[in-house]
């Protein structure tokens, strides 16, 4: 199995209510600067998840997903990956990170086995080099997204849609704990798009915890086990995609509404918690 | 040119030349990753001042140039990543105070005339005392160990800085230590090519050699290659034209860079020519896709719909038809037997 279910018993053992937590939220704030651009927010996220995390263009998403990474300041509440608080994860590469990227850099050449390589590194100490086991570990990253016959060739040359899968091959080469990707599909065209979706369908298959950030659902909406809607830079929505459809326009109503905004905050009746959020046993980190 | 080689002064340029030569493009390569290829200038302008206080000061210019050079490149560093909107500004104050100052310090010491001046900033064969030399093999040595052993990471952070912060790779030590190496390769260049061509030796050799690479290592080697051909080459070249070195090398590396070029867009041409693109293809051929896979030279076809489709660049090529496999088994991913099928690539 490429992403390792449970690799790392020493960090999970560490967690009070339960070792499946990947990442915990409690009332965060995140911004840059003094304005926070997310705050309050609450999600925990499970092993074996797959959320999606939608909202239009500035709702604050990306924010809220850079906040998880520590790519940006957290100015309130608290940050919990797998148990230990966010600033003090040591292996930070149990994150895998797909950032939103229209083209990887071209200013020089590199391969596409030499891109996923980079993924590997954080495995690998200061200075380590890559041995056998971990060039099959990023030939088999290449594989997963449909990459396998074209390691060699120069990324640049690539498709967008292949440039992206590129990107997931990167993050799943350090075999992470969970996949956070940020737009996959945006400016994708159809085909690649529906391949696109494949590869996340294997990646389901395989377990791999996933928190996709993503301003349409798409082709996506299928393999999600949960929707997380954010808006104006608050969390309105969190639970199955079952109730998400149930409950769509009461949900877009209120984010199209900007003038609610005060009354929507403290009222659990307009932001829907999914189930596992409300359980909260007052461990602080 | 044997009787260049017996003159000992001769030999001090060409083993600094060949040290250069192949230290300047292993660094420079990712200043261009970093769009960056401008700050070993920066570091020469700033590396003059500390030749010129060597010089007052009776210290061996070489050393004073190397601890102004680390000392500019640390704090350039530090400001970049403040990320302050004026940092461009502030780049531009230490460059151009450091090469006012070694021209003005310069002027006191005893060896200030105009012809010293232009031989530290245009580099000469006269110059490189053995000394020099031993130090600029140390250097060279630490510098090429570095690079070597920093390679992997320091790709990762200069392709994507943002994911190497994100999973932990140490991006801010990792840029300091290419700043330094930086200039550590200014100062070994310094007497052969001068301080204010020598950013030329770490950045045109890698221009030249992204016309034709296909990867990063194979860009790598070939601009080690150009920057070696050019800075021997200059040093031997300057001596019976009678030529600063520094400008020799870089007209010799620009001519490299402008031959490459020439011979790439001629490459171009022809392979776009031969080239056959299975013209409608949004299906992806993997392992579990369902068509026949046949191995072929270095790559594998697959069969679709009496095609054979092969993974090039974005696209598929058209690599004939199956029947024309076996009198087909040239390497070449972009070869064809087959033209009149070029249209006719079909969906699943």
């Amino acid at each position: 199995m490429l992403v390792s279910a449970d690799r790392s018993p020493l960090d999970t053992g560490s967690s009070a209510d339960g070792s499946d937590v990947v990442i915990d939220l409690r009332r965060a704030s995140f911004g840059y600067g003094e304005r926070p651009t997310v705050t309050d927010a609450t999600l925990t996220v499970r092993r074996g998840e797959i959320v999606a995390v939608v909202g239009p263009n500035g709702s604050g998403k990306s924010t809220l997903m850079k906040g998880i990474l520590g790519l940006n300041e957290r100015t309130e509440g608290t940050l919990t990956l797998f148990g230990v608080p966010g600033d003090e994860l040591r292996d930070r590469a149990r994150l895998g990170y797909v950032p939103q990227r229209h083209t990887l850099s071209t200013s020089v050449r590199a391969t596409a086995e030499e891109i996923v390589a980079t993924g590997r590194l954080p495995r690998l100490g200061w200075l380590g080099r890559l041995r056998a086991t971990d060039r099959q570990i990023v030939a088999r990253s290449l594989d997963v997204v449909g990459l396998a016959d074209r390691a060699a060739t120069e990324v640049s040359t690539l498709s967008g849609g292949q440039q992206r899968r590129v990107l997931i091959a990167r993050a799943l080469a350090a075999q992470p704990d969970v996949l956070i990707m940020d737009e996959p599909t945006a400016g994708v065209d159809a085909a690649n798009q529906h391949v696109l979706a494949e590869v996340l369908e294997r990646l389901v298959e395989r377990a791999v915890t996933m928190v996709i950030v993503t301003h349409e659902l798409g082709a996506l909406e299928r393999l999600l086990t949960r929707i997380v809607v954010i808006d104006g830079g608050r969390i309105r929505f969190d639970g199955t995609p079952e109730r998400y459809s149930a409950q769509r326009h009461i949900v877009h109503h209120d984010h199209d509404s900007h003038h609610h905004d005060d009354e929507l905050h403290p009222q659990p009746s307009s932001v829907t918690l999914g189930p596992l959020v409300v359980r909260h046993d007052g461990r602080r980190p | 040119m044997t009787e260049m080689l017996s003159i000992d002064f001769m030999q001090r340029a060409l083993i600094a030349a060949l040290l250069v030569g192949t230290v300047a493009p292993m660094v420079g390569i990712f200043l261009v990753q970093r769009r960056l290829s401008l700050i070993g200038d920066g570091m020469g302008h700033v590396a003059l001042a500390g030749v010129a206080i060597g010089l007052v000061a009776g210290v061996a210019p070489v050393w004073t140039a190397l601890v102004a050079a680390v000392a500019a490149a640390v704090v350039i560093e530090l400001l970049r990543t403040r990320g302050r909107t004026n940092g461009d500004v502030a780049l531009a104050v230490i460059f151009y105070g450091g090469i006012a100052a070694g021209v003005v310090i310069i002027s006191k010491s005893p060896d200030g005339t105009p012809a010293n001046l232009m031989k530290y900033l245009f580099g000469s064969i006269l110059t490189t005392t053995s000394s020099d030399l031993y130090l600029f093999a140390g250097l060279a040595v630490l510098i090429a160990a570095t690079t070597w052993a920093l390679r992997p990471r320091l790709f990762a952070v200069a392709n994507d800085e943002e994911y190497a912060r994100a999973v932990g790779i140490p991006v801010l030590p990792l840029n300091i230590v290419l700043a330094v190496l930086t200039a550590t390769t200014v100062v070994v260049a310094m007497r052969v090519v001068g301080l204010l061509l020598i950013s030329a030796l770490m950045i045109v050799p890698n221009a030249a050699s992204q016309l034709i690479a296909r990867s990063f290592s194979g860009a790598l080697r070939w601009a080690i290659a150009f920057g070696l051909v050019s800075s021997v080459g200059g040093v031997a070249l300057s001596y019976p034209l009678n030529t600063p070195s520094g400008g020799t090398i870089v007209l010799l590396a620009v001519g490299l860079f402008i031959i490459t070029a020439v011979f790439a867009t001629l490459r171009t041409h022809v392979a776009r020519r031969r080239h056959d693109v299975a013209e409608v293809h949004p299906h992806e051929h993997g392992v579990e896709c369902g068509h026949e896979a046949i191995p072929h030279g270095d790559h594998i076809d697959y069969v679709h719909d009496g095609h054979l489709h092969a993974a090039h660049e974005s696209h598929y090529d058209e690599h004939g038809h199956d029947t024309a496999l076996h009198d087909h088994q040239g390497a070449d991913a972009a070869s064809t037997t087959n033209a009149t099928n070029a249209t006719t690539g079909t969906t699943r």
